[in-house]
């Protein structure tokens, strides 16, 4: 395939990016879409040229290092991962648009690169469980019922990619944060810190400068995990529920 | 020495968990989760008011005897225990609230989601292909954000405004063509028989049942009430109340254009 891209190149966090076109050509429908990129690097590095940033890590859709807003989209056409992305997903001749994510609480530092810290930030508040350190305890020590159990692990399937934030007209958090809200919140271990842990989470993500919820849905329509929407209301629940108690 | 170490500890422990919290009230307005409960109280309570307000209007079918003695009744009610017109009032500063919460909070959250998200992508997104969207929950298959949904911001902009002219009207008269207190048939008849009035009033309606069609579900979602398994019935009540609210509203000057009311 032969393709026309049309890439975000921006020197530094300082620096004005602009974007640039590139053709790219011999691209196998079977290839993944950083490999298409790392193919367009490759030529760019032979030319002399600055290659394109762009993060990943695991390239197999579990650590949620890989970005990329593609024709609009985050991650791209499927849901899925940009790694876990094919060509085959488009077609010989297409012009691709590729852009960071695009949040005021995610500054690109270079190219397609942002700084997700502020991810980092708001799990420190309170996405953590305290438990005693030494001898892994005993696994039926704490009954958790089954409804719990699949709640907890269908919001522990976040992965941190940030697509919620980068597809959300007011670049909200609130379906990542709500994730790991819930994922701990309905687990026994995580009771402790049940009320503090929505409120200070809350907190962090407000002060990091994300939008508010207004319920679009188009998080919930990016994320590759299939976070629900509900997810959001399910912290909402949380969040006043804390407050009265700890307020 | 150990003594030592524990104190340390505990101040340390201390340190990290005796930071106060602000109370409630403080928790809700200073968060956007909280802002928006707020928002969702204050919105749910003119909706209320507003359904009582169109099954009230309707009564514009059965004669301008009615129809004035409806709303001279208003005035009495909770008599002898309040005094006259009392009831009225308290109405009028809990409605008030309520308008300035809910349009100082979307005032706020709007400044802040716009200053989030400061740069637009090139390519608006188109969708996901149909083949993919099948895969996804049942929530996340919609294309993009509804029109209702879109239009909060504006359809707000448009109701505050209408609020404005609808007091200037029908409860100050201060623009009202006929402008006869205690008369509020013959002033409706008069509004709805000039063009401008008309106009105004269909699309500040027809605004409204777009802000319900969202605001209602948003608001379940806002306070925790949502789910999977109730949410086609939130939907359903969310086109309903909206369906409703509109056509019951609109009623009025259409009758007075066909001259059923007159
Ligand atoms: C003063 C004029 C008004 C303004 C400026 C305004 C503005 C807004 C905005 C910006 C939102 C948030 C939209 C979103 O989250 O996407 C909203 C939500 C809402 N509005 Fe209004 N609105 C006004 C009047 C009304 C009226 C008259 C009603 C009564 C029917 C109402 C009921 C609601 C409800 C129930 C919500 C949902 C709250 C939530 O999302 O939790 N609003 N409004
Ligand atoms: S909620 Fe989904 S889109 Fe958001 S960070 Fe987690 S995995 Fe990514
Ligand atoms: S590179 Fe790890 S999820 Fe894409």
């Amino acid at each position: 395939m032969k393709l026309t891209l049309r890439v975000w190149r921006q020197k530094n966090a300082d620096a004005d990016g602009t974007m640039s076109t590139y053709e790219v050509d011999g691209i196998a429908k079977d290839m993944s879409f950083l490999e298409m990129l790392d193919t367009l690097n490759e030529s760019l590095i032979l030319s002399g040229e600055d290659p394109v940033a762009f993060d990943h890590d695991c390239r197999e859709g579990i650590c949620g290092a890989c970005s990329l807003v593609i024709n609009g989209e985050a991650h791209g056409p499927e849901r899925t991962t940009t790694c876990q992305l094919h060509m085959r997903a488009f077609s010989d001749g297409d012009t691709i648009d590729i852009e960071p994510w695009r949040a005021s609480a995610f500054p690109v530092v270079k190219d397609l690169v942002v700084d997700r810290g502020a991810f980092d930030r708001i799990i420190q508040s309170g996405g953590y469980i305290t438990a005693p350190t030494g001898a892994a305890p005993e696994a039926h020590a704490t009954a958790v019922p089954k409804p719990a159990a699949d709640t907890a692990f269908e919001h522990a399937e976040c992965i941190g990619c940030g697509a919620c934030v980068a597809a959300c007209p007011n670049g909200s958090a609130m379906l990542f944060t709500s994730a790991k809200v819930n994922h701990l919140g309905v687990l026994p271990q995580g009771a402790p810190e049940r009320e503090s842990r929505v409120l200070d989470m809350v907190e962090r993500m407000d002060a990091e400068g994300f939008g508010g919820c207004t319920l679009t849905g188009e998080c919930a329509t990016a994320c590759p995990k299939g976070i629900p929407l509900f997810s959001i209301t399910r912290m909402n629940r949380e969040f006043v529920r804390a407050a009265r108690k700890r307020g | 020495m150990e003594g030592c170490v524990l104190t340390v500890g505990l101040m340390a422990a201390l340190d990290t968990r005796t930071d106060r919290r602000p109370s409630f009230a403080g928790l809700l307005w200073g968060s956007t989760v909280g802002k928006k409960t707020a928002m969702a109280v204050s919105g749910i309570v003119m909706l209320l008011y507003l359904v009582v307000h169109m099954l009230g209007n309707l009564k514009i079918f059965f004669g301008a005897g009615t129809f004035d003695g409806y709303a001279a009744w208003l005035r009495t009610i909770g008599e002898p225990f309040l005094h006259h017109e009392w009831f009225l009032w308290i109405a009028r500063v809990v409605l008030v609230a309520a308008v300035v919460t809910h349009a100082v909070a979307a005032y706020q959250l709007s400044r802040r989601d716009i200053a989030a998200r400061p740069v637009k992508y090139a390519r608006p997104s188109p969708g996901r292909h149909p083949r993919w969207r099948r895969f996804a929950p049942p929530l996340s298959r919609r294309r993009r954000a509804s029109y209702a949904t879109r239009t909060m911001r504006w359809g707000g902009i448009i109701l505050g405004l209408f609020i404005v002219w609808h007091i200037l009207d029908l409860t100050t008269l201060t623009v009202n063509p006929h402008a006869a207190p205690g008369h509020p048939y013959a002033n409706v008849v008069a509004t709805f028989s000039t063009w401008y009035g008309d106009v105004i009033y269909i699309v500040a309606m027809l605004a409204l049942g777009l802000h319900v069609r969202h605001g209602f579900w948003s608001a379940a979602q806002t306070l925790g009430a949502g789910s999977a398994a109730r949410d086609r019935a939130l939907k359903t009540t969310a086109h309903a109340l909206a369906l409703l609210l509109t056509a019951g509203f609109i009623s009025v000057p259409v009758a007075v254009m066909t001259g059923l009311v007159s």
